[in-house]
């Protein structure tokens, strides 16, 4: 199998809807695109269904930029707000039922593995965080117990959004939310405590206040799962609709939450660590002996 | 022919009703190797092939579907079959040609001139008064569920030439089809031109649509499609008796 996958059969070109050419003819795929390019290029989402001034949306397109070879990458996802502009990326994605996207994802990632044992194949899990650290806990804890290959995202919007304004195992405790009236009982899940005692390779918590952080971040995520190990972002993506944030201060949001609780975070296991510092001297030798 | 009881039940163009039953749960078996499945019974391939071909020569706006697996250059192989797949087209004056290039639920909306998806894929065949459809190329799950969306709610002829088992729910399928059948599907089609079935298109050669039309990259005129035959009187108002539902009202 070519690994030219993304090209038109001759003759249909002319016959693909323009969105489709122009992601032939300028999108992302084959090629690293920054931060800083972003509206020079076509981008695999550019519609999507989410609230007016929702940060998740951001996140993802900003994971989209993120990933190292889009066209090699297969996203899992689930119920919850973030798949409905997931599915709109002209990226593959498996929609697992809830609780199973881990699993999913684990059985993907070997298939990958063993169909195409020359081109890495990389699987993503975004999902929110009542698909991942309320229902789907057990195949997200498991699949990193089994030191499964792959990047699992959290889309923590701290609430289920999507039905109403449940309190999740990543709401704050006392947070009183609409089907939450007498507030939180417990404390927020450590995710990230929980991540590094199951033997994730890497972790991040990271809020959407700096692009070229999120896209850097989500391909280290990417590429050490790669070749150490799980690993995991937990990404504040606030939910403005239950948390009453005005449209125009969800930003202000996420840099206050960032600066009083959230931070940005990074840990690396020893071997992920080597990977990562031999990968950059290597990236580094490259960036030189290009300019040369 | 497979030892398989036929079942009375008719695949035929709808509408047939909001939900209708899936085909194979009616009792419409598969064809194998060298048959054909038309409105419900096996036939022999070339019988099927034929059929398809009328259908697509004399219905109004006959259109090809093609799906992810012929549109995209996957491989060698796709590169191939796109040439026999145009080599078909061209044998089907008036054909129009509108693909399916994924599945993801397009938001906020499909172009139905431009693009056709399985979530809503009765959407560009209203839209475009299709009669006459073929789906190839299109991953067998997705084709199950717009075939039964197609039967639903128009009065669209669907033929699916897939390369796997086939589709109970066309209201015409053949198996397996690869290049070679491809090639038996051009020669039927000429053949039945021979034999005297007129194309309702004669002298037209594959009008642009879509994207296509819309730029005139293909240096054709916008063409509108022509109007169904519904008023006419060609087509029942449902293709089978409705179903009656629960009586919510009954104590």
């Amino acid at each position: 199998m070519s690994l030219k996958t993304i090209n038109a059969a001759p003759g249909f070109q002319d016959y693909l809807p323009k969105e489709y050419q122009d992601l032939l003819e300028d999108g992302p795929f084959f090629k690293q695109r920054k931060v800083s390019e972003l509206g020079s290029f076509k981008e695999v989402i550019e519609e999507h269904p989410m609230c007016s001034g929702c940060a998740m949306t951001l996140f993802i397109r900003l994971v989209y930029l993120g990933l190292p070879s889009l066209e090699h990458t297969v996203i899992c996802g689930t119920a919850g707000c973030g798949r409905l502009a997931i599915s709109q990326g002209a990226v593959p994605f498996i929609y697992g039922n809830y609780g199973d996207t881990n699993a999913v994802a684990s059985g993907l990632k070997r298939g990958l593995d063993i169909r195409f044992p020359d081109t890495p194949k990389d699987v993503v899990v975004m999902a929110g965080d009542g698909g991942l650290a309320d229902i789907g806990f057990h195949g997200v804890m498991h699949s990193w117990f089994r030191k499964e290959k792959f990047t699992t995202i959290m889309l923590d919007n701290e609430v289920y959004g999507n039905t109403g304004g449940q309190d999740s195992g990543m709401t704050q405790k006392g947070m009183v939310m609409k089907m939450a009236p007498t507030g939180k009982k417990f404390e927020k899940m450590d995710m990230l405590g929980l991540a590094k005692t199951a033997g994730v390779a890497y972790t991040a918590r990271i809020a959407p206040t700096n692009p070229t952080r999120v896209a850097n971040t989500v391909r280290k995520a990417v590429l050490i799962a790669r070749e150490v190990g799980p690993t995991f972002i937990q990404a504040y993506t606030s939910c403005n609709i239950e948390y009453a944030i005005p449209t125009p201060k969800v930003m202000d949001d996420a840099r206050d939450v960032e600066k009083d609780r959230y931070g940005f975070v990074e840990y690396f296991s020893d071997d992920a660590k080597a990977y990562w510092e031999e990968s950059e001297k290597e990236r580094k030798r490259l960036r030189k002996a290009e300019k040369k | 022919m497979a030892q398989v009881k036929e079942s009375s039940y008719a695949v035929v163009p709808g509408p047939e009703g909001i939900l209708p039953p899936a085909a194979t749960i009616m009792g419409v078996p598969l064809p194998e190797e060298g048959e054909g499945l038309v409105e419900g019974k096996i036939v022999n391939e070339a019988e099927a092939l034929e059929k398809a071909a009328i259908a697509l020569l004399t219905r109004k706006n006959a259109t090809l579907f093609p799906g992810p697996l012929v549109l995209w250059g996957w491989n060698d192989h796709t590169n191939d079959k796109a040439k026999y797949f145009f080599d078909v087209a061209h044998e089907l004056p008036g054909i129009r040609i509108i693909p399916m290039p994924d599945y993801r639920p397009i938001y906020p909306k499909i172009d139905p001139e431009a693009v056709i998806n399985p979530c809503h894929p009765n959407l560009t065949i209203w839209h475009n008064k299709i009669e006459a459809c073929v789906f190839i190329g299109v991953h067998c799950h997705y084709a199950n569920i717009t075939l039964r969306m197609v039967r639903a709610g128009t009065n669209c002829y669907t033929i699916a030439l897939c390369a796997e088992a086939g589709h109970e729910d066309a209201m015409c399928s053949v198996p397996n089809f690869d290049i070679e059948k491809l090639v038996r599907f051009r020669d039927a089609i000429i053949k039945v031109k021979k034999n005297g079935i007129k194309p309702l298109y004669e002298g037209k050669g594959i009008v642009p649509t879509g994207w296509a039309q819309i730029s005139r990259l293909s240096g054709g005129n916008i063409e509108k499609p022509e109007d169904e035959s519904v008023g006419a009187g060609v087509t029942a108002a449902f293709a089978h008796e409705l179903e009656t539902g629960l009586d919510e009202t009954a104590e």
